[in-house]
């Protein structure tokens, strides 16, 4: 393979990798915009989802198939009810410590994460599940560089789900809610705005990004396991960091980065993809040093 | 002309031990403008909090349009028409004019009237149109407090409170918005004032109550106070 082929490859997988990690670090970013909680139990989330979704698609697919149809109303069901799971875990664990200090909230955070994983541990036994899909292995060629249209479709359903929220947030009145709240939520009660109800409509929504993620990866790397929201909910944290925390072009675009970063870091001569995580994590060691604020940076961004 | 907006009888209100508001009792009638006078930290801006739900009162009652609002959410009370344009403005800065603006009407349901309210906010204020698309931080105080009103307008408000709306502002820009405010009155909307500025709150105002650590220590028509001496030495200056 030529240099142009490697950088090639690498960006393909730098842009499937930073999707999952965008999609997941946009609940950690809206969830923190809102009421500034750093919800560590958003990776847990995104297993869940990956577990409903491969639930769910054994279930149908003798019906609708392992295909793209099985694979895609797996999806969205996944969606639906991690998205339930993230509100009832919004009201059960977190709207009672609203009021009590921070550090209160964070660990009542750890906790959600400890029982949610612990949870699929015991019902899985530990073990990996795979996730058997039915798509086939064309792609597209170009020289030496081989792109599956899994891959393609898994960029595209990324993207349509960020272009979805995005105009969500900015056309829609209980988008624009979710904005406002971040901003000041007393002026919101008095504009006669249910605080409440646009707090849980966003844990809905980050919840249902997680889960779509969720089931990608399991589509993608073919198997899911329990601790496998550990590490990207951390890298999703980075990148929600590197885009500037609490706002939602920042998230999308820091889970871009970091997914590229760490593609490109393997092919810096002497550190090897095993790696990766080393240095994905030095990034944000040294962001967290010289720009707190993320590219986006705190003047120019909304807390959403 | 005299049936009662609001009442708030005996309210009480702490914030954590402090006893902010000690048994206020005060009452606003359909038409009328009623200013709230006092030092800081008399309790005036408790008493609408109180009023609007955001704090809850620990003895007393609040009642708008005869109905008992004390243990009703915020965004409820919104719904029955009681509008409250809080201390310092409190605008939603990094959204557009036009959004902070909608945002005023989230209760709302029916586009058409939403685009009806805001073509009269735009009467009231025109500036706000000519700059709808701007980020609000970019306005000037005097603006943002025209926003923050116009966005409590777009609820369509019975009743209005303003907390300080001339807080911070120069002197013209002063007379600007007690002259709004006299006009929203004029097209029918009942106003009770909190102000800092008694010259100006007594000139436009109805009726007046004086606020003194939580208490209220004297209430007249506007007319008697501005006359009454320990008024003029307290708060009108000689």
């Amino acid at each position: 393979m030529s240099t142009l082929d490697i950088l090639l490859q690498q960006l393909a997988n730098g842009l499937i990798l930073g999707s999952f990690y965008s999609l997941v670090a946009l609940g950690y970013t809206m969830v923190y915009g809102i009421i500034m909680l750093l919800n560590f139990a958003h990776g847990d989330i995104y297993m869940v989802g990956a577990f409903l979704g491969l639930a769910i698609l054994t279930t149908i697919g003798s019906v609708l198939g392992f295909g793209w149809g099985g694979i895609l109303a797996a999806m969205c069901c996944s969606m639906i009810i991690t998205g339930l799971l993230g509100v009832l875990i919004q009201r059960v664990a977190y709207v009672p410590m609203l009021s009590a200090p921070r550090l209160s909230i964070l660990i009542t955070a750890l906790a959600v994460s400890m029982v949610l994983y612990n949870g699929a541990m015991a019902i899985t036994d530990g073990e990996y599940r795979a996730f058997t899909v039915d798509l086939g292995f064309e792609g597209i060629e170009m020289g030496a560089v081989f792109i599956t249209y899994t891959q393609v479709a898994l960029v595209l359903a990324t993207a349509v789900l960020m272009v979805t929220l995005y105009l969500f947030v900015h056309r829609t009145m209980w988008g624009k809610a979710m904005r406002a709240i971040a901003i000041d939520k007393d002026a919101c009660r008095l504009m006669g705005i249910n605080v409440n109800a646009v707090i849980a409509l966003t844990f809905f929504v980050g919840s249902a990004l997680a889960a779509a993620a969720g089931v990608m990866a399991g589509v993608y790397y073919g198997s899911i396991h329990f601790f496998m929201g550990f590490v990207i909910g951390l890298k999703a944290f980075t990148s929600a960091v590197i885009g500037g925390i609490g706002s939602i072009p920042g998230a999308m675009l820091g889970g871009l980065v970091l997914g590229l970063l760490e593609a490109f870091g393997t092919q810096i001569p002497f550190i090897g993809s095993e790696w990766k995580d080393v240095f994905a994590f030095a990034i944000l060691i040294l962001l967290l040093v010289f720009r707190p604020t993320g590219i986006l940076g705190k003047t120019e961004i909304e807390r959403m | 002309m005299s049936e009662t907006v609001l009442t708030l009888e005996n309210v009480e209100t702490y914030y954590g031990k402090i006893h902010a508001l000690r048994g206020i009792s005060l009452s606003v009638k359909q038409g009328q403008i009623v200013t709230l006078l006092g030092a800081n930290g008399a309790g005036k801006s408790t008493t609408l909090r109180t009023v609007s739900g955001l704090v809850r009162c620990a003895k007393g009652r609040v009642i708008f349009l005869g109905k008992d609002i004390t243990r009703i959410d915020p965004h409820h009370i919104v719904r029955r028409g009681l509008i409250q344009v809080p201390e310092g403005r409190r605008i939603f800065k990094g959204m557009s004019i036009q959004e902070n603006l909608e945002l005023g009407s989230f209760t709302l349901k029916d586009d058409a009237e939403r685009r009806r309210r805001m073509a009269r906010v735009f009467d009231i204020f025109p500036i706000l149109e000519q700059r709808r698309n701007q980020d609000a931080s970019l306005l000037s105080g005097g603006e943002q407090q025209m926003l923050a009103m116009g966005r409590g307008l777009m609820t369509d408000p019975k009743l209005l409170l303003l907390d300080e709306p001339s807080m911070g502002l120069a002197p013209f820009l002063v007379q600007e918005i007690m002259r709004i405010i006299r006009r929203l009155n004029e097209d029918g909307v009942t106003i009770l004032l909190v102000e800092q500025n008694a010259k100006v709150a007594l000139k436009l105002a109805d009726y007046g109550y004086v606020l003194e650590t939580g208490r209220i220590v004297m209430e007249s028509d506007a007319a008697s106070l501005q006359q009454d001496e320990r008024i003029i030495k307290a708060y009108l200056g000689t």
